[in-house]
């Protein structure tokens, strides 16, 4: 390794690495320069596994994506349609009591709930859905809401922020997912989510977020207009709110999926890009706990060979994603515990059930692995 | 090295990097070591020695499957169906006319040219076919597999030297590596016990090789097999090289298990299939080529093995790309191709089938036409489309 490491020229990176230093932006550079994934691999491991060891989270989890209609237009979606279209759908409170009383068999312990930004659901609606989830569920967690959906229950709801955290962690809010930061680059914003909140709102609603107490995720969609140093620029800045917060719980590099999308014409992103990506958020975010691998986006191999590129959580067990593969993803929409279980162990790691905050699920943890 | 680096195999590294040749108990310990990242900058060290280049070479060719009936009746194979079935089919000269020329137009050469062992078909079917296809077409006979020339051996009564010899002059240029599955004989006779045996197998090679048909050789792992039977059918496969120096390459495959006899096997994953390619890589010192299986793997995985030790993309197939996504069947195309050795890092070259690099696909005006109106879907009498191709999967890449 050492051979492949002085010919990459990531010598000093390593030395960085292994000393546990934190990199500069000119190292994140390097790394997105670099093409040998065997030498990113070995250094993002060193990270990981100083901090995560053998460790692979996974949960058990259920999606639910609440509507499809949207009002901000993002050319990297498939999953929205206008208001109006008669391909819209919106769940009643209702029926998101449904599917969660669906799969009351399964032993969940997060709910994530996302969905498009449907202007005429008032701020009700958001507080209804989740006491709907926790009236039959109590004990899971609800994870909810991305920031673009925030700001949109704080306009319906006429109140400031800080009012409207404690009104949704009243109703059972329990923590924040990470989806919607997009590329926190104003050229990015401009030309294919111009009508989302701007990167410096995302920040700043994330930062309130921690502030009201409530951890939340931070992701990266990547692999479509952005350059690398607008992809490093992403990460420096999630560090910085970071070393201010420390409320992001896990780093989750999303890949693009162009099919069905206004930039169908963009090829879908490479086994390399997927590793490489997981590999320099690890080592560039170095007060971030956990680095997960969305394999409903990469697919479950790469997920797996993630473990050893900076990954130490593959997510979960997924009951019906449907937002990915609105753009034509052919992973499938779920997979089970046993599946999950042989990848990680295949691999060399330890997996580990986890609840929403990491913490391990007792009574099914390793041992019954 | 990193404090994590070593675990257990430095004395296997060290033996490596000073260009030594490992042992079977080293290749054992290299499969029992999980750092992948390692055993991956290993392997490329490896491919280094080999290929000084940053090159990824590819060659212009085409599946033709110009029968699916087979006797032979291998467990893990989707594609066959038996003599007297109704969706049993032989391709006619038409339809291999057809695909011959659609691989020509778009400037490429190797006719992979595999079917079963159908017993309707004698010598003479096979050396009238060759005599025309070369004597019609420039292009290179990739053909057969030891199963159905052991076979028509067999039938004709002629020693498999003699055989061979006639196939050759009739234009039969090399002789894929099919068919090698896992080189010992228990699991063989589990797989297929109607197959040759493993000495067959390596004999026929063996017999190529002295005849100067150079061969590919192949590994289909993830059925029954052991690890430890994994490691011996590289020992046969290097030992065999040592002798005739006739391997090209090797391409290691994971066993596919839908629709075959076997279905309760879980299918090996990519963790499986990069350690497998990095350890044979490492092992296999005498073996210049390691092909990345997209076939088997999809687009990511082959292109993340191209750091695994593999140095070329195989054959673009043809066949494949225009059969429908759905299931397991991967989809490639040339510019995709390229484009995935580009992101790794590496310079796409077309390659022949004896691996002489030819430089940059430079498409004609036909092969830009053909390109752009995307190609004929396959032509196979009594099936849907797509089906022979997706269940014959090893085919692919030999």
């Amino acid at each position: 390794m050492l051979q492949a490491i002085q010919r990459a020229g990531m010598s000093a990176i390593h030395r960085k690495v292994v000393d546990g230093e934190r990199l500069s932006g000119d190292d994140g550079l390097a790394l997105y320069a670099c093409a040998d994934l065997n030498v990113l691999g070995h250094l993002a491991n060193i990270a990981r596994e100083r901090r995560n060891a053998d460790l692979c989270y996974f949960v058990r989890n259920q999606h639910i994506n609440y509507t499809n209609v949207c009002n901000k237009d993002c050319k990297f979606c498939a999953f929205y349609v206008r208001v109006n279209d008669p391909a819209g759908y919106t769940l009643s409170v209702e029926d998101v009591r449904r599917r969660v009383e669906e799969q009351i068999a399964e032993p969940i312990t997060e709910i994530h709930m996302v969905a498009g930004i449907n202007p005429r659901l008032p701020y009700q609606y958001y507080l209804d859905i989740i006491r709907a989830v926790k009236s039959v569920r109590p004990d899971v967690m609800v994870k909810a809401y991305t920031m673009i959906e925030i700001a949109e229950i704080v306009r319906v709801a006429k109140k400031p922020l800080e009012e409207v955290w404690e009104e949704l962690k009243a109703a059972g809010l329990g923590s924040l997912p990470g989806g919607g930061a997009e590329v926190l680059s104003d050229r990015v914003h401009a030309e294919i989510f111009a009508l989302k909140q701007t990167p410096d709102e995302w920040l700043d609603m994330a930062r309130s977020a921690h502030r009201a107490g409530l951890r939340s995720n931070a992701t990266m969609l990547y692999g479509h207009i952005e350059t690398p140093a607008e992809r490093v620029t992403h990460l420096l800045r999630l560090r910085e709110v970071q070393d201010e917060t420390g409320g992001f719980l896990t780093y989750i590099p999303l890949a693009f999926h162009p099919e069905n999308t206004e930039l169908s014409h963009l090829p879908p992103t490479t086994g390399f890009d997927d590793l490489r990506q997981l590999a320099i958020g690890r080592l560039m975010l170095d007060n971030f706990d956990h680095i997960k691998s969305f394999w409903i986006m990469v697919s479950p191999q790469i997920s797996q060979l993630s473990l050893w590129y900076g990954a130490d959580d593959m997510d979960g067990t997924i009951i019906r994603e449907e937002i990915t593969h609105a753009a034509g993803a052919r992973t499938p929409q779920g997979l089970t515990r046993e599946a999950l279980v042989r990848l990680i162990q295949e691999a060399g790691r330890i997996p580990v059930e986890r609840d929403a905050l990491y913490r391990p699920v007792a009574s099914r943890s390793v041992a019954a692995a | 090295m990193s404090a994590h680096a070593p675990r257990g195999i430095a004395d296997v590294q060290d033996k490596v990097l000073s260009g030594q040749r490992i042992s079977s108990d080293d290749a054992l310990r290299l499969f029992a070591h999980h750092d992948l990242p390692a055993l991956g900058a290993l392997a490329d060290q490896v491919r280094l020695r080999h290929h000084p280049d940053p090159i990824v070479t590819y060659v212009i060719g085409r599946n033709l499957n110009y029968t699916n009936v087979c006797w032979v009746k291998c467990g893990f194979c989707a594609f066959y169906r038996a003599p007297g079935h109704d969706e049993g089919y032989t391709l006619s000269r038409e339809e291999i006319g057809d695909k011959i020329q659609e691989l020509v137009d778009l400037g490429g050469r190797e006719v992979l040219f595999q079917g079963g062992v159908n017993p309707q078909l004698k010598l003479d079917w096979y050396l009238e076919t060759f005599r025309w296809i070369k004597s019609t077409w420039d292009v290179h006979i990739h053909g057969l597999s030891p199963a159905e020339i052991l076979y028509l051996a067999h039938i004709s009564a002629l020693p498999l030297r003699e055989c061979l010899t006639r196939l050759r002059e009739a234009g039969l240029d090399t002789v894929p590596g099919a068919g090698g599955e896992i080189l010992v004989d228990r699991v063989r006779k589990i797989l297929a016990p109607g197959k040759d045996t493993a000495d067959e197998w390596l004999g026929f090679m063996r017999t190529c090789h002295e005849l100067g048909i150079h061969t590919s050789s192949t590994m289909m792992y993830g059925s029954v097999e052991t690890t430890a039977e994994r490691v011996e059918h590289l020992g046969r496969l290097r030992g065999l090289q040592d002798l005739t120096g006739g391997f090209y390459s090797f391409i290691p495959w994971s066993f596919q298990p839908e629709r075959t006899t076997l279905p309760h096997i879980p299918k090996a994953s990519a963790f499986d299939y990069l350690r497998t390619l990095a350890v044979a890589r490492i092992y296999l010192d005498n073996f210049e080529h390691f092909q990345a299986s997209w076939v088997t793997q999809g687009a990511k995985i082959a292109q993340v093995s191209l750091r695994f030790g593999a140095n070329d993309f195989g054959s673009t197939v043809i066949e494949e790309n225009v059969v429908s996504a759905a299931g397991t069947t991967y989809r490639m195309d040339i510019p995709e191709m390229e484009r995935l050795i580009r992101d790794a890092g590496f310079t796409p070259l077309v390659r022949d089938t004896d691996y002489r690099v030819l430089g940059p696909y430079r498409p004609s005006e036909s092969a830009r036409a053909l390109l752009a109106r995307g190609l004929a879907p396959p032509i196979i009498a009594g099936q849907r489309p797509g089906r022979a191709e997706a269940g014959r999967t090893e085919g692919g890449a030999a």
